[in-house]
């Protein structure tokens, strides 16, 4: 950022994405919606709504004419009927997989939580090569082939894997392939920069000398982190927690390669009613209440501070960065 | 603790403002990072970075199935790749189908970005909103209402609808670093052109242009990944006639066990992590051009 001349503009220019000690800004979308002082004044007649035009008629096209189209049907237009709602309530197979979407998705937050929770601390103490190599090494799996990642799995997961023979060394006979815990830890791995991201970000606002402080007075460093650190980290934490639960609902690819038939998630039902029985107004109604779903906790999550776009956070800080 | 400590930054060349470690006064620091913590942060980085190195050692495998450790040395997979007209085939439709879809997305999505950048209020809010929910929308979701609108407008299985259907997924990228390049432009510098006498669309393409310029490549590099490696949208939109790269791949794992998918992975990791390498190297390099 440049330094403005006070003889310029009356008020400062506030810098719009500073911010102080990261690369990661805490939303995605900078801010639109405080005036620019620094804008020329007579610019304001120009059409730039007709650049939005493309873009949102591809947006369009592709996602909400069909998602209009779904959603009419679901509901049985013309004639209006709630009976492929109610079906999902009552067709005893929904719920149970949704529920048992649930619990997977559930497990992937836990495993994600527990290696995201110290590796997104430690990038906040480590200098900003190191920070830069282990934000790097986060979007990995985000990167690789998806096919090519959950191939990677089946090989490690499988009879005769390098895990079901770590496991043999100890008499145990452990398969993790076409199991849900399999499927969880090949998830909880694509998910976990969903987790770290938010976190790093809330982490690094959080003033260690606090920390120093409480040790100072007398108190162990469990304390501390337990009464301090914690408490704010709190917001990161929820963030993480309900975005990588949220995303986790719409897997579909991991536990088809990983899972098995019997134990189907929500995203397998789904497929099968589309493809195999052609049951368009009930696959329409389900996917509605998957995405109802998704859009509410995500927007949740984005509330509370998190990052919706890992993507988006390596863009913006390979392409601009600010210290 | 002493403020001394405060201004010694903790490595040469950092200039961020954070405490520096406190003198040690005992033989351990006392807010060092502890050894276990280290250790804890280097595993979760081979978790995040060894299982797909598995599929190397695979792709040199001279044995028919899947079977873990690969067994000999040889290229046999690899031949199969190259010499097999179906993979040969879904490598093209893919890579073209990313070409589209990415030069696509990348025109929508700069417009855009650039649109959104002088709008401000509730409709540009809205409007960015929807350019940006593709990338939180479920994927099987979208699959599944892509798919049955496809249907009825017969873009299943053809080249348009698979590189419409990606060239949306890729817009959100765009727009976010095209946004982001954007918001490091010096208005100062539009004006200057402007009182110098170029028109509006002189001063885009002679001083908007060249500097945002990274932020259109990264954005589209990330478009042509996304699309390059798409899976769900893929399958739902496959014809016997017409698949892409990804679904291929997922027929070879469930229908066929076909270990010419080690060959592939590994070719298709080394090209996507060639092509991610080059945001960030055009990122690390010139980061202050924007400095007068």
């Amino acid at each position: 950022m440049t330094d403005v001349p006070r003889t310029e503009l009356p008020r400062t220019v506030v810098p719009r994405t500073v911010v102080p000690r990261t690369v990661v800004p805490r939303t995605v979308v900078p801010r639109t919606d405080e005036p620019r002082t620094d804008e020329p004044r007579r610019r304001a007649p120009r059409p730039h709504w007709l650049l939005l035009v493309p873009a949102l008629a591809l947006l369009g096209v592709v996602l909400l004419l069909p998602l209009a189209q779904s959603f009419l049907r679901s509901v049985g237009a013309p004639d209006l009927t709630d009976e492929h709602y109610r079906s999902l309530f009552t067709d005893g197979v929904t719920m149970r997989v949704l529920l048992r979407t649930a619990q997977t998705a559930l497990l992937v937050t836990v495993i994600a939580f527990a290696l995201g929770y110290p590796y997104a601390y430690v990038m906040t103490r480590v200098g900003p090569r190191a920070r830069a190599i282990l934000l790097v090494v986060v979007l990995v799996p985000f990167w690789t082939s998806v096919m090519a990642r959950n191939y990677a799995w089946i090989l490690i997961l499988q009879r005769g894997g390098p895990v079901h023979e770590f496991f043999a060394l100890f008499g145990m006979d452990v398969v993790l392939y076409g199991s849900v815990t399999g499927v969880a830890i090949a998830m909880s791995q694509v998910l976990l920069p969903f987790m770290v991201l938010p976190l790093f970000s809330a982490l690094s606002g959080i003033d260690r000398r606090l920390l120093l402080a409480a040790r100072g007075l007398g108190s162990s460093p469990l304390i501390a982190f337990w009464k301090i650190y914690w408490p704010l980290s709190r917001a990161g934490v929820t963030a993480g927690l309900i975005l990588v639960f949220t995303l986790s609902l719409g897997f579909y690819v991991t536990p088809a390669l990983l899972g098995t038939p019997q134990e189907s998630l929500i995203a397998q039902l789904l497929a099968q009613r589309t493809t195999q029985l052609l049951d368009f107004a009930g696959a329409g109604a389900l996917g509605m209440l998957v995405l109802v779903v998704t859009l509410v906790l995500v927007a949740w999550a984005n509330r509370i501070g998190g990052t919706v776009s890992a993507i988006g956070v390596v863009a913006t800080s390979s392409s601009k960065e600010q210290r | 603790m002493t403020s001394t400590a405060e201004l010694a930054p903790a490595r040469p060349g950092t200039a961020e403002r954070r405490p520096a470690r406190p003198p040690r006064r005992r033989p351990r620091g006392v807010d060092a990072v502890p050894w276990w913590l280290r250790l804890v942060v280097a595993l979760v980085a081979l978790y995040f970075v060894l299982p797909t190195l598995f599929v190397i050692p695979m792709s040199f495998s001279d044995s028919t199935t899947f079977s873990f450790p690969p067994e000999g040395f040889s290229l046999e997979l690899y031949r199969n790749f190259f010499t097999d007209p179906v993979w040969l085939t879904s490598l093209r439709n893919s890579f073209f189908v990313a070409v589209v879809a990415a030069a696509l997305a990348t025109a929508v999505g700069t417009a855009a970005a650039i649109g959104l950048h002088s709008l401000t209020g509730r409709m540009a809010k809205l409007a960015r909103t929807v350019l940006m929910i593709s990338i939180v929308t479920p994927g099987i979701v979208l699959a599944v209402v892509v798919y049955i609108s496809f249907l009825k407008w017969h873009l299943v299985g053809t080249f348009a609808g698979y590189a419409l259907a990606h060239a949306a997924i890729g817009v959100p990228f765009v727009l976010v670093s095209v946004t982001s390049a954007l918001s490091g432009l010096d208005p100062k510098l539009l004006r200057a052109s402007a009182s110098l006498g170029a028109s509006p669309l002189r001063t885009f393409a002679r001083v908007t242009m060249p500097l945002i310029s990274r932020g259109i490549v990264t954005g589209a590099v990330f478009a042509f990944v996304t699309s390059f490696d798409e899976v769900v949208i893929a399958l739902f939109l496959r014809s016997p006639t017409f698949q892409t790269l990804p679904v291929q791949m997922f027929n070879s794992v469930t229908f066929e066990v076909d270990p010419t998918i080690a060959a592939t992975s590994s070719l298709v990791v080394t090209a996507v992590t060639v092509l991610c390498l080059v945001p960030l190297l055009l990122g690390s390099r010139g980061k202050n051009r924007q400095e007068p």
